[in-house]
């Protein structure tokens, strides 16, 4: 518990030292958003019925971004070790790195939908939809994205390597939230697809620490 | 050190210990034991297993056939309170950049969880007294490794296992960890430590050489 | 009963005793595929009658659903092994794991290009966003990555376990993919003729398919098996009993 609190201060205190770390995914996100007006076509009409799946595409890859360092440093400069040797047990640490990765990546672009929504014209029905969707799914993103974040630490140049692992187990994810808010901008109920990424939510959170810790303890070994 | 009572129960004790990597194997049947007032050199040429043999007495590799002991009792069985009795330095010290001096050590002690002036008299130990809150970024390879091994001062357990300590230390340094050691031992703690540097001033250490067979 | 299931799990966690007892499955494995194939083949595409609603187009079920159907099990099968490969740490278990990950990720090909070819002339486009595809596709990406880990890393030890942890975890979304694949058609353009769901086979349509799934079950058997050889004579190459068996 000790070690739990000591890491989730250093490792924001580094976060906020460091910026660019979490800043450059967000901008990155704002831009791929940008690129599909720009790629396809700017019309009111046709961008609010592609603004959820483009808004979730876009924070799969930022999410993406941002995953490949979560623990790579601690592995190399021995951090990983360190926390292994101290009796706490690994899960805590996986748990203590989604959350961190989410308040770095998932809750800016949570934060951030309201202005999406405006850019690319979602109806007015479908805003409560992309917050509620992105609340709920980013948290997902990084729970899983910590397993394959978890595999690749020690992998030199593993970041590509990264995205192919864990963007399949996306899918659900990606199915079900911009499934709600394309729902909503139809004026239909989305509190079904809502329920089903909570329910992915509290799923990855009880086994996604396992594996995590799982796969940190390999990077001993190697 | 809490005492000299406990010199007479700490013992460290490897029965039978053989690993096997990727087909290899890297030793076979070690035995040996370490007790309080001991100091134990792993010697051996790269590749020989010293980090893992040290990873496994530490408990963190399992993958293994054999057993290690502490005070009579199977290290895994006694995890979490093994892991507070003896303390485990990997080559790498785990010092980040963007901190300072402070905030680092802060973090490899949070275990013991000490007050600031207990950081503050181990950084003056390590003669990095003025640098306290200098980034770690700002600091030579081997300041950076002090910070590091200043945990060394705070640290309260009887066993040490330290993996190659005197890389990238200066004369003073390397006189500073020796001294370091020789006053654990001379207190009834127990070392065990890879290194090609030849410890002097230690009388109660004995050597074990892996790799003879390859 | 327990005993004996035990021993017969160490007996088969044993390479030697693999080995030297797979030789004689490999001749029986073939001989079963073989026949299978060709009573399975002749008997669906020349005397099976012709679909009333797509004609003769429907006989790329004889291929498409075996390999699906082996594609999905043969990657429980990789999970499983790999499961215990992580709890027993008998290194037999991770080299079977191995061994399937490039066979399921073929049969999932084959699924996937045999439904191309049936889609052509019943939807009249290579591609459809059919469900059954799309979660094929999505299981050939999850076989990608797990031979994409096992192979970027460098000790083999650490890459059956990274390998086994991973398609665990696959294991576990399957059925999640499964089901959002599912719901995803559903809310977009359901798809109006399914190559596989058929209210009622003709009895002369669905004996040969019920013989090529069992064919295809023992050719991949017979993969494993061949494969497993292959990492057993790569791994234990140093050992004694090996060069003695092979003098032979």
């Amino acid at each position: 518990m000790k070690l739990m609190l000591a890491t989730l201060r250093r490792d924001a205190v580094l976060a906020a030292r460091n910026p660019g770390e979490w800043l450059n995914p967000l901008a990155f996100f704002l831009m791929v958003i940008v690129l599909f007006p720009l790629a396809v076509a700017p019309e009111p009409d046709f961008l609010s019925r592609i603004a959820g799946g483009v808004v979730w595409v876009a924070a799969l890859l930022a999410t993406l971004l941002s995953l490949d360092m979560l623990y790579r440093a601690d592995v190399e400069d021995g951090s990983l070790e360190l926390w292994h040797a101290s009796g706490e047990p690994l899960y805590a640490l996986a748990l203590v790195k989604a959350l961190l990765h989410w308040c770095i990546s998932g809750l800016p672009l949570t934060l951030l939908s309201p202005l999406l929504a405006v850019m690319l014209h979602l109806p007015d029905s479908a805003y409560l939809a992309l917050f509620l969707s992105l609340a709920l799914g980013t948290p997902v993103l990084s729970l899983l994205g910590g397993v394959g974040a978890a595999l690749t630490a020690g992998i030199g140049g593993g970041s590509l390597l990264l995205a192919l692992l864990i963007l399949p187990l996306y899918v659900p994810v990606l199915i079900f939230a911009a499934g709600a808010v394309y729902q909503a901008s139809l004026g239909l109920p989305y509190t079904g697809e809502l329920a089903m990424l909570g329910a992915m939510l509290s799923l990855a959170l009880a086994l996604t620490p396992w594996a995590s810790s799982a796969a940190l303890k390999l990077n001993g070994l190697r | 050190m809490t005492g000299t009572s406990k010199t007479q129960t700490l013992c460290l004790n490897a029965y039978d210990i053989t690993c096997e990597r990727d087909d290899r194997v890297l030793f076979e049947r070690l035995a040996f034991q370490i007790t309080g007032g001991e100091l134990l050199q792993v010697v051996g040429p790269n590749g020989s297993g010293k980090t893992t043999l040290l990873r496994l007495l530490a408990g963190l590799n399992r993958e293994f056939s054999g057993e290690v002991r502490w005070k009579g009792r199977e290290i895994q069985s006694v995890y979490p309170e093994y892991a507070r009795e003896r303390l485990y330095q990997g080559h790498t010290v785990s010092v980040k950049k963007p901190l300072t001096a402070m905030e680092n050590l802060r973090w490899l002690c949070a275990m013991e969880s000490p007050g600031d002036e207990a950081l503050e008299a181990a950084l003056e130990s390590v003669s990095l007294a003025g640098y306290e809150y200098t980034p770690c970024a700002q600091l030579s390879a081997g300041q950076q490794r002090r910070v590091g091994l200043a945990r060394l001062v705070i640290s309260q357990a009887p066993l040490w296992i330290l993996d190659e300590p005197f890389t990238a230390l200066d004369h003073a340094g390397i006189a500073w960890l020796e001294q370091q050691i020789s006053h654990h031992i001379g207190h009834g703690g127990a070392v065990v430590i890879t290194s090609h540097h030849a410890l002097t001033e230690v009388s109660t250490q004995s050597e074990l050489v892996l790799g003879g067979g390859v | 009963m327990w005993q004996q299931v035990v021993q017969f799990y160490n007996r088969f966690a044993s390479p030697k005793w693999f080995y030297q007892q797979s030789s004689v499955w490999v001749t029986w494995l073939s001989a079963v595929a073989i026949t299978g194939a060709l009573t399975g083949l002749v008997w669906g595409l020349l005397f099976a009658p012709a679909d009333y609603q797509q004609g003769n187009s429907f006989r790329i079920i004889y291929i498409h659903v075996p390999a699906a159907l082996v594609a999905q099990s043969a990657y429980i099968m990789m999970a499983v092994s790999g499961a215990a490969y992580l709890i027993w740490q008998r290194k037999m278990a991770a080299w079977i794991a191995r061994a399937i990950a490039p066979v399921g990720t073929a049969f999932c090909l084959i699924a996937l290009v045999t439904g191309a070819i049936w889609g052509k002339p019943t939807w009249g486009t290579w591609w459809m966003w059919d469900a059954r595809l799309t979660s094929m596709l999505v299981l050939l990406f999850l076989y990608f990555g797990v031979m994409a880990l096992q192979q970027a890393i460098e000790s083999s030890d650490v890459g059956y376990r990274a390998g086994a942890i991973l398609s665990l975890v696959g294991l576990v979304n399957i059925p999640i993919i499964k089901y959002s694949v599912e719901w995803w058609n559903t809310l977009h353009q359901p798809a109006t003729l399914k190559l596989t769901e058929k209210p009622s086979m003709h009895p002369d349509m669905l004996w040969p398919l019920l013989i090529m799934i069992g064919t295809a079950y023992v050719f991949l058997l017979l993969m494993i098996v061949l494969r497993t050889r292959n990492e057993i004579l790569w791994h234990e190459r140093k050992r004694q009993w090996l060069s003695k068996v092979l003098e032979f």
